[in-house]
């Protein structure tokens, strides 16, 4: 029994897989009429397992499972992020999941196998276990892509999500076993104490180390690993476009954390892994920018600038140091919070048969439903940096930390290729606010979704007028972690 | 260089035959004969492994590759009409591109792993096991024990693969001509045969005649 003691660090997993098998099999005896049942258990479950995150929580790191799960305060706060996410992406893709016959039981048993796969990464201390909630977590969205599966458009998806997936896996696995083959352990912390000591094949440990900065290239669709990011975005039912642009990017940014800055962190190894993060970056806040502006597909269009906030991101972690990190996790956290309103809006503009892609959908929104209109211009804003807006001072903290370790010209280039993507957020605005719409339905969502979706817009401005707490929060989670 | 011992022979014979068996498999024409020389592989490769003494991996690969995921395939092979020729269009007009790529990913790599960091010195041959020791029972001890976490988590991989297959493949569909064994059990005589109660019929002379001939004969008859 010494092998899983202790077990409690692991609670919140364990009844997340547990009420997942309960829920696979209880689907099963409900009828079409009932499933609102299942929806409600799915809610359950994921806020049991927030509220057991909460309880668990402790601010000194505890390894168990033989050394391959760690519970540190990182953990904790994005494990408490993802299943929050996660009620939120249900909740608002409620309507339009029904409307499209996707109301099914698969789709909450994959969403909880999912949540679980982010779970697991975001407490990974191995390896192993890092590549095994990847793949859980990926396998549950290819096949969550593929749900609608009269839709050609979502096939292709799936299809390339699948075939470009499996190819960032091999490079993340083979850079890993590169790794091992230089360090001769597999748990992070172990191949972070021979990296202190120099205990290891320095040539082979660099081979090791461009193969899994792809493969995690690749993972957060950051230039030039990007080419999945739009056709899946733009193919994918939008309910499920909103599950991979939300909850995911927090186990993505937790698995750079525990390979580069972690496992990796050692200042030799820095100075190799921030070259490859600095073109990445640039690339992405480039590339992402300059072509959103060309997009006319919403989706499409948040698809790029998905790429430039990851590009943004990258810049914290290439600091290196602990401002740095802790400045890329508040600037996860707001992006999410803001992908989550944009996509949100866009759930609720769609209805039968009918889908909310096009900018020309958002013409004259503010006409129909000042109230919706508010909300989006709110989260465009803080997706610009609008400075009120909490997207501005995520903005500040990753360039502040770019700063600081002197790469003036660095911080420069991100501001200017900000400006530029200022561009096409304030052109929805513009759409909403200026043009005459072009059908005059009134969106009546339910109670659910008004009362979140406005928590969701406000938070934006309310966090943008006291960003201090969450900011000091990230900052102190990351240092009791690394 | 020379095989030195019966074990190097053994290896060497093993590692062309597997070599040969892997490259037939991507220039076989008969995609059945394909499949074939993919079991060779196998086979040859868990005759490496038993080499490298571990030889439950060996016949694991035997028993589950072989034995079952190859039979299938044979089966899907043979089931399904593949036209091979519009599957090899454009092959030695993508080949110059892909064989260079390919080229200099194994020079890369070779440049880096040739050196002396995978050799004897820097990784020595274990030692041998000892009498008695068990290959299944040590594999068995560590999955349950030290690797207890990913072990269930790649169960639950497994799990997620059946739900999302089922997801997938799964739909009823409106003409599908599909048996219910218990539907068709519960069978009741109703739903055989119905029995109609019409009353009976008298045939009438002139309204089974058609032709010209049986109709004037009919005017004659009276």
């Amino acid at each position: 029994m010494e092998y899983i003691t202790p077990l409690w660090p692991a609670y919140p997993e364990l009844f997340l897989l547990v009420m997942a098998g309960l829920i696979l099999i209880l689907d099963l005896f409900i009828s079409d009429d009932h499933r609102v049942f299942t929806y409600a258990l799915t809610q359950f479950t994921l806020l049991g397992c927030a509220a057991l995150t909460f309880l668990t929580s402790n601010a000194e790191p505890i390894y168990t499972f033989n050394g391959m799960f760690v519970d540190d305060l990182m953990a904790d706060v994005l494990k408490l992020l993802t299943c929050v996410v996660v009620i939120a992406v249900l909740a608002y893709s409620r309507a339009y999941v029904s409307a499209r016959g996707m109301f099914r039981g698969e789709f909450f048993t994959l969403t909880l196998f999912a949540t679980l796969g982010m779970m697991v990464m975001i407490s990974a201390n191995h390896l192993l276990t890092l590549y095994m909630g990847l793949e859980l977590l990926s396998l549950c969205l290819y096949a969550m892509v593929a749900l609608q599966r009269d839709s050609l458009q979502s096939t292709e998806a799936a299809m390339k999500y699948f075939v470009l997936g499996a190819l960032a896996s091999g490079m993340l696995l083979y850079g890993m076993s590169m790794i091992y083959g230089a360090t001769g352990s597999l748990e992070i912390t172990e191949i972070a104490q021979r990296a202190a000591d120099g205990d290891y094949l320095s040539a082979v440990m660099v081979f090791g180390l461009v193969f899994v900065v792809a493969g995690l290239g690749f993972k957060l669709g950051a230039v030039p690993f990007h080419m999945w990011v739009p056709d899946i975005y733009q193919g994918a039912p939008t309910a499920v476009t909103l599950l991979i642009g939300s909850a995911p990017k927090f186990a993505a940014f937790a698995i750079v954390m525990r390979l580069l800055a972690q496992a990796l962190g050692d200042d030799i190894l820095v100075d190799q892994w921030r070259q490859m993060l600095l073109i990445m970056a640039v690339l992405s806040m480039a590339i992402g920018n300059l072509t959103a502006i060309m997009q006319t597909n919403l989706k499409r269009m948040l698809a790029y600038s998905a790429i430039s906030h990851m590009g943004f991101m990258l810049l914290g972690v290439l600091s290196g140091t602990t401002e740095g990190y802790g400045s890329s996790m508040f600037y996860v956290v707001v992006y999410v919070l803001m992908s989550l309103g944009a996509f949100g809006v866009i759930l609720l503009l769609s209805r039968d048969g009918f889908e909310a892609e096009n900018l020309d959908d958002y013409k004259g929104l503010n006409q129909r439903n000042p109230w919706y209109a508010f909300l989006m211009l709110l989260v465009m804003f803080s997706m610009a940096g609008v400075p009120p807006m909490v997207g501005f001072y995520a903005k500040l903290l990753v360039l502040q930390s770019v700063v600081e370790i002197g790469l003036w010209w660095l911080a420069v280039i991100a501001v200017i290729f900000s400006l530029v993507g200022a561009f096409y957020y304030l052109r929805i605005v513009k759409l909403m606010y200026f043009d005459e719409p072009q059908t005059q339905v009134v969106l009546k969502p339910t109670f659910e979704v008004r009362a979140l979706l406005s928590v969701n817009g406000l938070a934006m401005l309310i966090l943008g007028i006291a960003p201090q707490p969450l900011m000091v929060f990230c900052i102190e989670a990351v240092r009791a972690s690394i | 260089m020379l095989p030195s011992t019966f074990q190097s022979l053994l290896f060497y014979v093993f590692s062309a035959i597997l070599i040969f068996a892997a490259l037939r498999v991507i220039t076989a024409q008969n995609p059945v004969h394909a499949a074939l020389f993919l079991v060779l592989a196998f086979c040859t490769s868990a005759g490496i492994w038993i080499q490298l003494e571990a030889e439950f991996l060996g016949i694991a690969l035997v028993l589950v590759y072989v034995g079952a995921v190859m039979v299938l395939f044979l089966f899907v092979v043979m089931m399904l009409d593949i036209n091979l020729l519009k599957l090899r269009e454009g092959f030695w007009s993508h080949l110059p591109m892909g064989a260079l790529v390919a080229f200099l990913l194994v020079s890369e790599m070779a440049l880096i792993l040739s050196g002396s960091y995978f050799d004897l010195l820097a990784m020595p041959k274990p030692d041998a096991a000892p009498v008695g020791y068990s290959n299944t029972k040590e594999l068995g001890r560590l999955l349950y024990t030290d690797y207890v976490y990913p072990f269930e988590l790649a169960a639950v991989i497994l799990l997620v693969a059946i739900v999302a297959a089922i997801a997938l493949t799964l739909r009823r569909r409106k003409h599908a001509k599909s048996i219910d064994p218990a539907w068709q059990a519960g069978v009741r005589k109703e739903d055989r045969v119905r029995v109609v109660t019409m009353p009976s019929e008298v045939e009438q002379p002139s309204a089974l005649v058609t032709t010209e001939a049986e109709q004037k004969t009919a005017e004659v008859r009276p």
